[in-house]
């Protein structure tokens, strides 16, 4: 273990290391911490200026009631979950198959295939943006929910096939071939013998994917316009206009949008890492 | 059967991939085209195109604008580096087996779970000239208040920093775990060795680090040259487009300017600097294939 391991070192070292990660964090999440104080703050606190004591009046439910029902708050909530539940589903399917069929079988093409793949997912979103804006308006589908999932789908589908196909590539040709030589259907030995081994890394990818899609900003502000369909992300900036000067307000909705996918990592922490490094710790 | 058997496997892939593929080009692969074709239009983005060569390029080398865009794209890229450096520290200094450590590392991982528009308005927050923390921290030490982000000189690193804390936090992940796949033995026998410290992490653990050290700078990287959630909601590229970069600079033409032809030309040059990278990444990964 590097650095070696604070066991070794002697006592007071000790104590203050165990001090020293615990203000070490609060510096770090300072800026956080502020607005989850803010957030519960009054109105007449803040313009008394009161932004860094403690609340005279602890606003919490108050605040965070008055942005559920005086702002379309719940209704971005519910945008972002239509958007990104379907996406995550979809994008993770389609990169199953397409991460089996580069990893398991040799066709003339497969590098070529997989480095387009991979390319792709770095691509700049600008040089997309037009034509897929166009797309979107021909197709119908600008300002709706489908537009947005359509094109997460596609795009996820870059990195989700890399990191698929990179977990695939491990598992063993044996169970395969055997399934193979027994005349099973390639079909059936990719619904039984491939997917109930790849679990794990659909969990970690999901999760993944889950918070790319969720704070995505850039798409929601090139795809859709009207608050029926805008997900929380582009509602919160929208309403950032709106709300100049009520602070608790914004800080409440902050907090709002930046629950779910915190939330989701705290609860599939080990996923969720395993997911970054799976497809970071190749190459 | 056996030959039934070998025809499926021949078609079989292309089924498999068929469905991935048709999306991706449809929105990932034929688009970068369309756009390199029509950055040699000058196009309102609804009525009629008029070809005009590298019009729209030789128009943007005379664009204040762009070259103010371009240089702060500059000045993400290098100062993004920091972050591998820093979150590499943070590892270090984390990568303890203490009460409550798992927690600690969860937490000081957060910043990058949320989304960018939320570290905006963060980080919005914290510059408040009149009650924010960073002018409540300078002024204890004697120096007076400074508004960041309507300061032509200040924005664009203000921002840079609000960027720095998610990526730091993502870097930070990833020597993490790259610390908790050292090899025992090899650190065992340079510490028999007498190697500790400084030249132990030097000579011993960053050349093991080395994969964690190459996703890291390619994330960073990326990450410098796609930054627009930040500098769209601290700034949208003010004060006068002092803080723009190119990818905020492209959606301002192309979306509130209605120059879809002459956004196609900046998104293109955008798009070839960051293939640069995209390439070296490729050649690396593929490299690492064959091996």
């Amino acid at each position: 273990m590097f650095p070696t391991p604070i066991e070794k070192k002697s006592l007071p070292f000790n104590i203050s290391y165990r001090v020293a990660i615990w203000i070490a964090l609060i510096l770090w999440l300072l800026p956080l911490i502020a607005v989850l104080l803010t957030s519960a703050r009054s109105t007449a606190d803040l313009n008394a200026g009161n932004y860094w004591g403690i609340p005279t009046q602890w606003m919490f439910i108050q605040n965070y009631t008055e942005v559920f029902t005086k702002t379309p708050m719940l209704r971005y909530l519910l945008n972002s979950l239509i958007i990104t539940v379907p996406a995550v589903i979809g994008a993770v399917a389609l990169s199953t198959l397409a991460g089996y069929a580069l990893a398991k079988f040799k066709f003339r093409g497969r590098i070529g295939l997989f480095a387009a793949f991979i390319a792709g997912n770095f691509v700049p979103f600008q040089i997309l943006m037009i034509p897929v804006r166009n797309l979107t308006i021909d197709m119908g589908l600008y300002d709706t929910a489908s537009g947005l999932i359509l094109f997460h789908i596609a795009f996820q589908t870059g990195f989700c096939t890399l990191f698929m196909r990179n977990f695939i590539i491990g598992l063993p040709d044996e169970l395969i071939e055997a399934a193979r030589v027994e005349g099973v259907s390639e079909w059936q030995i990719f619904r039984h013998i491939v997917l109930p081994l790849v679990r794990p890394a659909l969990a970690a990818l999901s999760v993944l994917i889950f918070t790319f899609i969720w704070n995505d900003y850039f798409w929601a502000l090139v795809l859709v316009q009207s608050d029926d369909v805008r997900p929380i992300t582009a509602g919160i900036s929208a309403l950032k206009g709106q709300w100049m000067a009520s602070w608790q307000l914004i800080s409440a909705g902050s907090i709002i949008a930046a629950l779910p996918p915190v939330v989701l990592f705290f609860a599939m922490q080990r996923h969720f890492i395993a997911g970054l490094t799976l497809g970071a710790t190749k190459g | 059967m056996q030959k039934m058997h070998s025809k499926q496997q021949q078609w079989m892939p292309f089924l498999f991939l068929a469905p991935a593929v048709i999306l991706f080009s449809v929105y990932v692969i034929f688009p970068i085209a369309q756009s390199i074709w029509l950055s040699f239009f000058e196009w309102d983005g609804l009525g009629a195109k008029t070809f005009v060569g590298f019009g729209n390029y030789i128009e943007l080398f005379s664009d204040g604008q762009f070259w103010t865009a371009l240089v702060n794209n500059i000045y993400w890229l290098i100062f993004f580096m920091l972050a591998p450096p820093i979150g590499l520290m943070l590892a270090l200094f984390l990568n303890q087996k203490v009460m409550g450590i798992r927690f600690v590392k969860a937490m000081f991982f957060f910043p990058f779970v949320i989304s960018q528009v939320v570290v905006g308005l963060v980080f919005s927050w914290f510059y408040d000239p009149s009650f924010g923390l960073f002018n409540k921290a300078i002024e204890l030490f004697g120096f007076q208040p400074i508004a960041v982000l309507s300061d032509e000189n200040w924005v664009t690193f203000g921002i840079i920093v609000a960027g720095l804390w998610p990526q730091i936090a993502y870097c930070m992940i990833l020597y993490l775990t790259g610390l908790n796949n050292l090899s025992p033995d090899q650190i065992e026998a340079a510490r028999l060795d007498g190697a500790h410290g400084w030249k132990m992490l030097r000579h011993v653990i960053l050349p093991q680090l080395k994969p964690a050290t190459f996703i890291a700078i390619v994330v960073t990287v990326i990450g410098a040259l796609r930054s627009f959630d930040l500098v769209a909601t601290m700034t949208a590229g003010g004060p006068f487009g002092s803080s723009s970069v190119l990818a905020y600079f492209m959606y301002e033409q192309s979306i509130f300017n209605y120059r879809a032809g002459y956004g196609a030309a900046i998104a293109t040059i955008l798009f070839l600097i960051m293939d640069i990278y995209i390439a070296y990444f490729l050649w690396r990964m593929l490299k690492s294939e064959k091996a």
